[in-house]
This record gives structure tokens, sequence and C-alpha cells, in this order.
């Protein structure tokens, strides 16, 4: 009889029988263990959450009253004999890695990752394993990131040009990981940092969190239009071409994506400018990670899965897809425009507070 | 080749038309003349001859990047754009050309009588020679494919700017045959044109559409009330050809087609009559196949442009006439500054000279009293083989390109039916990695047959939506086109249809489009191929 996997992929989620709980599940469970607090991965409705201590505030305004238990990197705890431990993805603050192991067999599940150090987020470590089940967002050869150093210094000479225009700088990134990987990167002596409340909000927790982060303003009713032109606003997908951002008009409107890397995308979102900026591995990144946790079989979770399966099969590895509702609808760069695609169900809509962008990806 | 691979960045940089001029000039004032009339010409839709075949440049391509032909061609599913994808998909470069792009274009036309080998020699010299940018820009160059999201008009613009000329001047002088290497720069920015080639064509006067958008039908009260007084008008059928430009100048002749393109040899039938017309004239006229001295559909003219060889069948089952309309030059003087109905008289004195008149047609004028009046003419469009009525304002001068004012067309409501998609494909340009190409179907019996393609109709938003439903709901891949569950239902407009020998179902439409999604209809209440068939009105 074959043995069962460690790890199954159910229509929940993906299951661990022997240590009876999810990983990252969609519907509700009794034990969830949480890789990052993005809404394709952190749902509402479970009984029980595990995730990175990092994750905890941001998980608790998003989520509301939640029973959560968090854990340091590295940290292990036992559930019926599994032992699960968390290890940095270098996707978001407080993302992790899963490890899962069990009479000498490990699992991994990567939930998001990106290998380049953004400076904020405690960088990717890879963790070797038996079985990787990774991500692919970008899994495409066209799709290669140069290092952040020289995409800020376009952000930066871009914000003093609009200064020296007379233009207001608006610039657009998801409210948890991309927010405030620029707002720690921005050359802070142009001016001073403005946030749309959403992204502030996320900003809060994680300051409540103990995380450390550049100072921010958060756009009221009071702001001074006038004083908002000399800084810099950083504001998330959903707010792109609403009266809002309107208010701020004559302004340069940059946006902050993976996705920029392609010509016709980029022209779709009809941004002044598209900065090349992802939280997710890049091509090479991808393989570099899959190779380096020394795994006899990966499964793609979600992504150009079809194409980088074949790849990866033809260079040598044990790959396949596998079917889940990571990425949601985000995992579609046709859906990123708007950033108002909620795949997410009625439940976060329940505890989001209005306008809050249900991002997660790219 | 550095300042033209920044042009293209920077034009990408902006969105706003302010900017994209300044960006224009900025080129301008910096390269050397030679560069600006390369960059003219390109932009003007006019590439260098492709010297070496897009297939042979795709595989060298896939060598230098080092990676699968399969993945290759993936990439650029996702990528919709061949330069681009070549550019993205080899190893980075920091090395940087200082060639110029005259100098470039001219590497490349050299490339005529290389041998294969030499080909790939150099340009996998070049490629190693470019940074990303470049090489992005210089595969732009190679495969031909110039599609760089600014009009011509904004080049014209930012030229007006800079040399005080008038941008309808300048429109006029970029018009025709010309080549970069011959055509100085110099010369196209003089106070007096003394360039003038023989064969350059004006610039088209385009009709503005009075309906906008197909679900809003304006009645005639309406249009009254935006032209005013009927008497002002002139209204002709709208035909359904190709327009041209026909020109007799120093004992040649010419035939433009409003792509630009010269047509004179595509059209022999015409040659007599023009030769006969008096040096120094050009007639702007509706290229039309005719039978029995009836126009024929469109589909039936549209066989024989697409024939590299025009055969003695071809000639006899599809002979062209000129429908003529407008006079633009006569006895060598440019007449556009005339009013229509001055240029109408000259016109029709010009058709009833001819010893051609079969060949030579006039566009009769609709005699109308009221706008009510012409309103129900109009009804009788597709009976006459039209597309609708053109309107023209009797005191009008011709004009160039699509203005608002004098011009209009008032085309007929389509033909429309409710089809089921059945296959998606992704798109090009801006919807690359998006599924915007659909193949519609209608029953016949218990099974949908595919009868349309349509690419447009649908706004950013919806498209969004059926690409979420195709990538969740495909049931085979064949290559790039993805078999999809038949579900979604959408109301397909059309101008015309035929019966097709080349199609499945037996017809082909003439230009179908998306009219609207009808989230309201389940697919079993789309039409039938029976339906449709019964709009070929036999």
């Amino acid at each position: 009889m074959a043995k069962k996997p460690l790890l199954e992929f159910t229509d929940r989620g993906i299951y661990c029988a022997q240590g009876k709980f999810y990983i990252d599940p969609w519907k509700p469970v009794d034990d969830a263990v949480i890789t990052h607090a993005h809404a394709d991965h952190a749902y509402w409705g479970h009984r029980h959450y595990l995730a990175h201590y990092l994750s905890r505030e941001v998980l608790l305004y998003r989520l509301g009253e939640i029973n959560l238990q968090t854990v340091e990197y590295g940290e292990t705890v036992l559930k019926n004999g599994v032992s699960i431990s968390l290890y940095p993805a270098g996707h978001v603050i407080g993302s992790a890695q899963i490890r899962v192991e069990y009479k000498g067999e490990v699992w991994v599940v990567s939930g998001d990752y990106k290998v380049e150090n953004d400076g904020i987020s405690t960088p990717f470590e890879p963790v070797k394993c038996h079985h990787f089940i990774s991500e692919c967002t970008f899994g495409m050869p066209v799709y290669q990131w140069k290092p952040q150093v020289q995409t800020f210094n376009e952000i930066n000479s871009w914000w003093r040009n609009n200064i020296d225009n007379g233009l207001a700088t608006v610039i657009v990134g998801y409210s948890l990981g991309k927010a405030q990987r620029i707002l720690q990167n921005l050359d802070l002596f142009n001016g001073k940092v403005y946030t749309h409340g959403v992204i502030e909000n996320t900003n809060e927790a994680l300051r409540r969190n103990g995380v450390i982060l550049n100072p921010t303003e958060r756009i009221t009713q009071e702001s001074l239009k006038e004083e908002v032109r000399k800084g810099i606003i950083i504001a998330p997908p959903s707010s792109v071409g609403t009266p809002w951002m309107r208010k701020f008009q004559p302004y340069s409107f940059g946006y902050c994506s993976g996705w920029m890397a392609i010509r016709g995308a980029k022209r779709r979102r009809a941004a002044d400018r598209g900065f090349v900026l992802s939280d997710h591995a890049d091509w090479d990144g991808l393989i570099s990670a899959i190779d380096a946790t020394g795994c006899e079989c990966v499964y793609l979770t979600h992504g150009y899965t079809a194409t980088f399966s074949r790849y990866l099969n033809e260079i040598g590895f044990n790959a396949r897809e596998v079917h889940t509702l990571y990425g949601g609808e985000e995992e579609d760069p046709s859906n990123l425009p708007e950033g108002k695609a909620s795949s997410t169900g009625d439940p976060e809509k329940k505890v989001l507070p209005l306008g809050e962008d249900l991002g997660g990806v790219s | 080749m550095k300042a033209f691979a920044q042009l293209f960045l920077s034009l990408d940089e902006t969105n706003k038309t302010n900017e994209k001029v300044k960006v224009l000039k900025d080129y301008f004032n910096t390269v050397p003349d030679t560069d600006k009339m390369h960059m003219l010409a390109l932009f003007s839709g006019r590439r260098p001859k492709r010297q070496i075949n897009s297939t042979l440049v795709r595989n060298w391509a896939i060598e230098a990047s080092h990676i699968p032909a399969w993945l290759f061609e993936e990439s650029y599913h996702v990528v919709g754009d061949l330069a681009e994808t070549m550019a993205l998909l080899m190893p980075q470069s920091n090395a940087s050309s200082s060639k110029t792009l005259t100098e470039w274009i001219a590497e490349i036309n050299a490339l005529n009588d290389k041998t294969e080998e030499q080909k790939k020699e150099w340009l996998m010299e070049s490629w190693a020679m470019l940074d990303s940018q470049e090489r992005f820009v210089f595969n732009k160059l190679l495969t031909g494919s110039f599609r760089v999201g600014v009009s011509q008009n904004l080049v014209i613009k930012a030229l007006a700017d800079i040399s005080g000329l008038e941008p309808a001047v300048l429109t006029h002088r970029v018009m025709g045959s010309w080549l970069p290497e011959t055509y100085q720069f110099s010369q196209l920015m003089e106070e007096q044109d003394a360039a003038a080639n023989i064969s350059r064509p004006y610039p088209f006067f385009l009709a503005y559409p009075i309906q906008e958008t197909s679900e809003k039908q304006k009645t005639p009260a309406e249009v009254g009330i935006a032209l005013g007084d009927a008497a002002d008008w002139q209204a002709e059928w709208k035909w359904d050809g190709i327009r041209a430009q026909m020109i007799k100048r120093g004992a040649e002749i010419f035939i433009w087609s409003r792509g630009e393109d010269l047509a004179t040899e595509k059209f022999p039938e015409l040659h007599p009559f023009l030769n006969a017309l008096p040096d120094g004239t050009v007639i702007d006229g509706e290229i039309l196949s005719f039978q029995n001295g009836l126009p024929m559909p469109f589909n039936v003219l549209q066989t024989r442009i697409g024939r590299k060889n025009l055969s003695k069948k071809i000639l006899e089952e599809s002979p062209v006439a000129v429908i003529a309309y407008d006079c633009l030059e006569y006895k060598d003087e440019d007449i556009r500054y005339k009013s229509q109905a001055e240029r109408r008289e000259i016109l029709e004195q010009l058709q009833a000279e001819t010893a051609y008149p079969e060949i030579f047609r006039i566009s009769a004028l609709i005699s109308f009293e009221t706008w009510e009046q012409l309103g129900s003419i109009r009804e009788q469009s597709r009976a006459m083989i039209a597309e609708g009525i053109m309107l023209k304002r009797k005191s009008a001068t011709y004009q160039v390109g699509r203005k608002r004012g004098d011009w209009w067309k008032w085309k007929i409501d389509p033909l429309s039916v409710d089809a089921v998609m059945i296959y998606a494909q992704k798109g090009h340009g801006r919807r690359a990695d998006l599924y915007t190409d659909y193949t519609f179907a209608v029953w016949d019996g218990d099974k949908l047959v595919p009868f349309a393609k349509a690419y447009s109709g649908l706004t950013d938003a919806e498209i969004n939506k059926v690409d979420y439903f195709i990538k969740r709901n495909t049931i085979e891949k064949f290559g790039p086109v993805r078999t999809v569950k038949p579900e979604l239902v959408f109301e397909i407009g059309f101008e015309g249809i035929n019966k097709s020998t080349r199609h499945k179902s037996g017809i082909a439409l003439r230009f179908p489009r998306i009219l609207r999604w009808r989230h309201d209809k389940p697919k079993e209440e789309a039409d039938t191929l029976e339906s449709l068939k019964a709009l070929l009105g036999e």
C-alpha cells in the first residue's frame, strides 16, 4: 500500500492528516497555519491560527478577533507528533515558509517568497526538504528583476523631478509589503511621506508589532494640498482613478509591480511610470530557491504553473502542478490594475474597513 | 541608437500629450538630420525592408537566450510583442553602442546581399553590442512591426512647433513615397515646398461619425439640430470599398490607398481612364467591384486584394471601377481651398468628359429636402450596398485628417446576432497576456458552429472579467488557443454577411465586433446558423 503523503492538497487547502492541521486554508477549518497575512493566504473563519509573531497585528487588524498563536522563526511547535517550524520567506514582513516534519520526512510550504533582501522583511532562507510546495507567480523567463537599488534610484529621481515640475507624486503599491518596502527606501531628503488611510492602518499595525518604519503622515480632510504636493503619497491600487486620487491633480502616478516588466501590461495600467518591483521571486530566483532545497519533488501552487513545471521537468527536477486558490484573482496581471477585485469571499468583507484593498500578490 | 532608444523609453514614460510632444521635440533637437528623417519614416509606417526573415531572427534569438524553443513561444504569448520578447530573454548586457540610427539602418540595408551565415554573425555581434532597451528598438527595426503608441499627428505637431510651418503643410509633405536616405530634413523644412514629388498624394479628409457608439442611435431630428439647415448639405451614399486617391501628373498615374500604399498596379482597369485625364488632376473616391453596373459586396474585392498576382479569372470575376466623389487638384492647382460645391462642379465636368463612364463613375447626390426625408432614404442603404450616408457641408474646404464639423458619416445600424464564445486567444500590445481575441459560435442543431472572430467592443473591466472566466474554464489548449466552456453569450454586430466557401459555417461577416455582453442570456438562447443565413437575403 502506498504511503499517504504527509501533506495533501484538498478543497480546503494544504492538509496534514497526521498533524490534523491545514496550511493557508481557504475554507474555515479548526487548525490553520498561516504563511503570511495577505488575504489569499490568511482567510477569516478558522478556529485556531498559528503564524509568525510579526504577522500578529496585521492579522488582528484584517481578521478581527481571532484565536492566534505566534512563534519566532526557527521555533518548533508540535501537533500530534508532527513538528512545525517557520523560516523566513522574504516576501513581506512576517512572511514565513512552513517546514513540516514527521518521522524524518520534511515538507516545506513556501507561501509567497522572494530571494532578494528588501531590507525590511527578514531575508529568504533556503530550507532543505524532500518536498517543496512553491509559488511561481512570475515563473516565466521574461521576468528578471534588477537589484532593487536601481529601481529605487529611478523612483527617487522621478520624485525629485516631479517636485521640480510642481507635480504631486503618487506611488502605488499593495498595503502590506510593497508600501513599507517603498517607504523604507525613499530618499527622505526629497520631502515628507504621506499615506492613504488603508496603508497607514497597516503601518500602524506593524508599528504596534514593534516594526520601526520611517515617519509617515496619514492624509485626511485637513491635509493641505500644497504641502502634500511637495512630498510623496503612497497609495493602494484600489485608489487609482478615484476622486480621492484626483484631488491631488496635477500629479504623476507611478505603479510598482513585477508586471511592469512587460510594456503591454504597463500601458494597460495607464500609469505615468511603471516601476518593476516585486515581492515575488523572478525566474532565476525561483529556480535557485527550488534547487537550494534539494527536494525530490516540487509542487507548484499558483502562477505560470504549466509552463514552469514543464521547464523544471526538462532540466531534471520532478515538478508538478497542483490546484489551489492562492493568487486569487490577483495571480492574473489582468486583475491587478483596479486592485478592486476581491476573490476572497464574503467573510473578508465583514471585517475589513470600507475601501481596504484585499491585496496580496505582486 | 542611444537617443532613439531613449526616445522610446521617454514616450513610454508619459501618458500626457504635451509631454510626448516635448519628448519628440527634444529628440529632434539633439539628433543629426539624417536620424530625424529615419525616425520620421519609422513613425509614419515606413520601415526598412526586412533583410532577415523573422523565423531566422527568432531562431537566433532563441539560441542567444539559451532556452528551449517552446519556452520562447510561451514567453512570446505572455509578452505579446516579438521584439520585446527577444530583448527580455537575452542575457543582460551593459554594453552600449554609439552608432546612430542612420548607421544602424544602413547596416541593416547592407545585409541584402549577405549570406545567411554572415547575417547571423552580424546579428549576434550586434545584440552583444547593445543594452536591453537598445536591443528592443533594434529588434523592432529588424522585425518591422513599428507601432509606437504615438500618432503621426504628434510627430507632426512637434515638427511644426520647431519649424513654424503649418501642421497641414507638413502632413502633406510626408505623404506618399519617399526614402529617408534621399529626402533631406532641410527640404522638409523649406519655406516653399521645392521637393514635391509628382507621386505625392494629399492627406485624406476623413468623416466623423454621427453616431459615436452603436448603442445610441441619432434620430433625424437630432441630426437636424446638430447640423442645421438641410439645404447647406450634400448627401451621398457611403460606399463600402477601398478609399483611394488617383493622381495623373506629368503623364504618369498613381493610385494611393488610404493606408498610403501605392496600389497603382493592383487596379489595371483604372489605368485607361486615368491616363486620359488632363495632367495635374487628383481625384478622391472609392474603388469597388462591379457586376452588371452594380457594386458588389466588399468581400469580393477583399479576396482580390489578397492575391499577389491578378489572374485573368480574377479580373473577370471582380472587375473594379471608381465611384469618384471629390477633386483635389485640377489643372496643376491644389483646389482643396475651394468649396465642396465648387469642387463638385469640377468633378462633374471631368466625369462628363471621360470616355470611360463605366469605370470613372461619380457618386450620385441624394436629393432631399428635410432630415426626416433623408432619414428614411438612409433605411435603403443595405439595398444600395452602401454602409449609410455621407454628409458634406456645401461650403466646406477639403481638410486634413479626421475633423469634426464638415464631413459626417451617418451609418446604418449594424446587423446583430447573439452568439456563444467558444475559443479564446491572447492579445498583443497592451492586451498582452490577456485573453482578448474570441471566436463565437451559433447553434446548428445541437452543435455550436464557429462563425466569427471579434477583438473589440468590450470595456477593459469586462475584458478582465472574461479573461478571468477563460482562465478558469478552459477545456483544452491548442498552442495559444484555448477551447472555453461554452457559457458566455455576446451580441455580435456586423456590417454585412456573405456566403463563403472558406469558412465552416458557410458565411463570412464584415466587421464583426462585440456590441455587448448578454449576461441575461443562457447559451441555449443564442441564435442559430439558420437565422444567420436568413440574413443573407436570398
